[in-house]
């Protein structure tokens, strides 16, 4: 029942391939695999518990998959196997970040902190390891003032520069959401991992998002992954939809291909159990079809 | 008891009339709580046979207090705190005026301390000032430090840490064995004995880095007392529960402190006393501690101090921007060790003597109240916390006159504990975040405002 990518991704920038993950005797991912291109929005979709967020998890490194491959190609054309890396290691040496679908913030840091601690590593070279920036040394002198420059640009971006030197935890939700797609990018992604960046966003809310979303791909050429429920924000902004259910993948392609795919209407709306075979037999039929076109 | 500001003459005898009866109901209460407590009282007699002596006067005292209490609770207390609420809503929210005094605190604080001994001196005399300037300004710097060393790991980084005392340990037995083994000096011996608790703060930051919370709390604290065990035990060199005594001491560029012709006193032309040496010692570990508070001060706004405190907001967050939370829980370690041991080698310089029981438990815990009670993270809170409690309990020694109210045989530093552990259900009550609760920004876009003490963490371990 698993289907070939039906993207003929010409560079892809992130590629997942059979990847599983167990826990324990629950299947979470069960051979799962798919391609994010260089430069475009791919939106991971899926009915609750699908396992999206482990996909996600075993790209960022804080799952450590069971079976498969995940590669990440760079610009400069290095290749990393994620799999393999640490976690704080896929977003310094790999450059994939991500946010989280409860908002992780400091709290305690203003705004302004919180992406400044995001150029840490960065920061950390420039101020030799600590050593040379005790010692006052102007080269961690010029870091700073450009680290605080580039906070200044994202927050610029993502409308947040009134509330700089406002603790984090003080900001309202939609804010907060903001404030964390910013900080993921002060580390300097390619590849930036949203999980559910639009939800509690009321629909002006979510209609900035788009726009912060779009605005970092056309500017920086950063390739974005991101998990949604909210479809107006998936089948406005994403290039490609990959759908996933009881960790399979049932559908990938175009949003209009997969909105009218009868799998993903069934995972989503479900069907009559009398419908059943009618609906595996439409499949059939497109498959068939499909299959037809691509050869 | 909103109404009460709206007092008329009936309500207001209707007000006593409750707070009587409130008042009769708590003496009867306080009456059934301590009739077999307080009014009775089982002892042996010469005849070891058992006895009830009988305590009606003091239980009669008991039940009047409680009864005067309440009455003046409910009576007066409570509407004029009613009163202050209402008027404190009513009031519009002003902006507190920041006096020159919490403005300018801590450069006032670092000249008092400064001019400290200079007027001691002058008020007291030579003599007389060894007391204020040794058991007052030495004792309590000593534990200013330490409770900033440990702020860098219990206040910056969120790490709970029950064992700071044996890296206070470490420093002090390097100074003690190596002076005493290898005759080398202290100003050698000071970096020497930082440099070996910063290992042993890596030592033990490495098996213990997966731990967090109270499970990191535990080993740390189990950690603390395998140093203080092995200090005990391994009596060849540290020759065990007898301790390391005749410690060299400091010198002030090759001058020593003592009677002999070139000493310091001599060469002053002035009389001999060992109160120059304590002035030394105070300058010594006031130095060291400004130490402490300027490389946290500079290290706050380097990005490490930064990860330090995202670390303590949140870890998974700090590993999902490319932090290496193993590295950075570690520098945290031996930063604080480090302080840790500077602490103990003047610790070990000042009292010529070191022994295991310097370094009990019971170290580590007030250290780390006073971090909680300065506020986690706040220089300025912990300097305040030392000095109300290391200064305090100092000070309990000198109140000879509580002998003449509760008798000769009355110690009042017997009940330094007791009135420690009050202090602190106090502030805790009333500042549940420490004395400074807030937290200043490392760096800003147009102006530095504190962030409220509601927002940070205490971090998870």
């Amino acid at each position: 029942m698993v289907i070939e990518t039906t993207t003929m991704t010409k560079d892809p920038i992130l590629k997942v391939e059979h990847l599983s993950m167990r826990f324990g005797g629950l299947m979470a991912i069960n051979d799962f695999s798919f391609e994010a291109a260089r430069g475009e929005i791919t939106a991971l979709i899926g009915p609750n518990g699908a396992g999206k967020t482990t996909v996600f998890n075993c790209i960022t490194g804080f799952y450590k998959p069971t079976m498969g491959m995940i590669t990440m190609k760079q610009k400069s054309g290095d290749e990393f196997l994620l799999e393999r890396l640490p976690d704080f290691e896929i977003t310094k040496r790999a450059k994939v970040a991500r946010t989280f679908q409860n908002i992780r913030m400091f709290s305690g840091m203003t705004v302004l902190e919180n992406l400044l601690v995001a150029q840490h590593n960065k920061l950390m070279q420039a101020s030799g390891y600590t050593v040379l920036g005790l010692l006052g040394f102007p080269t961690y002198r010029q870091a700073a003032k450009d680290s605080t420059e580039l906070a200044r640009h994202w927050l610029e971006k993502a409308s947040l520069i009134d509330r700089a030197d406002d603790p984090a935890g003080d900001l309202p939700y939609g804010a907060q959401r903001r404030l964390e797609i910013a900080r993921a990018m002060c580390t300097g992604p390619e590849l930036l991992c949203l999980d559910e960046p639009a939800a509690g966003l009321n629909p002006r809310e979510s209609h900035a998002l788009n726009d912060l979303l779009q605005s970092i791909r056309a500017e920086t050429g950063t390739s974005i992954l991101l998990i949604e429920h909210d479809m107006s924000v998936v089948m406005e902004i994403s290039d490609h939809v990959v759908v996933l259910e009881y960790g399979q993948k049932i559908s990938d392609g175009n949003p209009d291909f997969v909105k009218n795919d009868p799998r993903v209407i069934a995972a989503y709306l479900g069907v009559e159990d009398e419908e059943v075979e009618e609906v595996i037999e439409q499949i059939e039929e497109i498959e068939g079809e499909h299959g037809g076109t691509k050869q | 008891m909103a109404n009460v500001a709206s007092t008329t003459a009936s309500a207001g005898s209707e007000l006593t009339a409750r707070a009587l009866r409130e008042a009769v109901f708590s003496g009867l209460i306080t009456l059934g709580l301590f009739v077999l407590f307080v009014g009775l009282k089982s002892d042996q007699n010469i005849r070891n046979e058992l006895i009830l002596t009988q305590r009606w006067g003091l239980l009669a005292i008991f039940v009047i207090v409680a009864m005067v209490g309440r009455f003046l609770m409910v009576a007066y207390a409570q509407p004029w705190l009613a009163q202050r609420k209402a008027a404190k809503a009513a009031a519009p929210e002003v902006a507190k005026e920041e006096t020159f005094f919490s403005r300018n605190f801590s450069k006032i604080a670092i000249l008092a301390l400064v001019l400290y001994p200079p007027v001691i001196v002058a008020l007291v005399g030579v003599q007389g000032s060894l007391k204020w300037v040794d058991n007052f300004g030495v004792q309590i710097l000593i534990y200013v430090m330490l409770a900033w060393g440990l702020n860098i790991v219990v206040g910056l980084a969120g790490l709970l840490d029950l064992g700071y005392v044996a890296f206070y340990a470490v420093g002090a037995y390097s100074y003690a064995l190596l002076s005493s083994y290898f005759g080398l000096s202290f100003w050698v011996l000071l970096p020497v004995a930082g440099i070996l608790a910063a290992c042993w703060g890596v030592v033990l930051g490495f098996p213990v880095l997966r731990l967090r919370g109270d499970y990191l709390a535990i080993v740390t604290l189990a950690f603390g007392e395998i140093i203080r065990l092995v200090l005990i035990n391994w009596t060849e060199v540290t020759k065990g529960t007898f301790g390391v005594s005749g410690i060299a001491k400091a010198t002030l560029f090759g001058i020593k402190f003592d009677a002999s012709k070139d000493g310091f006193a001599a060469l002053m032309g002035l009389p001999i006393s060992s109160a120059y040496y304590k002035i030394f010692l105070f300058y010594l570990i006031l130095g060291l501690a400004l130490l402490t508070a300027f490389v946290t001060i500079r290290l706050r706004r380097m990005p490490v101090g930064r990860a330090w405190e995202a670390l303590r907001e949140d870890e998974i967050a700090c590993r999902s921007l490319g932090i290496n939370t193993t590295t950075t829980k570690l520098t945290a370690f031996a930063t604080g060790a480090m302080f840790g041991g500077f602490a103990g080698s003047f610790f070990a310089v000042r009292q010529g003597f070191v022994s295991p029981e310097s370094f009990v438990f019971l170290e580590s815990a007030v250290i780390l109240a006073i971090v909680v009670l300065g506020g986690m993270g706040s220089l300025t809170g912990i300097f305040v916390a030392a000095v109300v409690m290391i200064g305090g309990t100092e000070i309990l020694r000198e109140l000879t006159f509580l002998k003449m109210i509760f008798g000769p045989n009355f110690t009042p530093e017997l009940y330094r504990m007791l009135i420690f552990g009050l202090a602190m259900v106090v502030v805790m009550v009333w500042k549940p975040r420490g004395f400074v609760g807030s937290r200043e920004p490392t760096a800003f876009l147009r102006e530095r405002k504190a962030v409220s003490g509601s927002f940070t963490k205490e971090g998870h371990g």
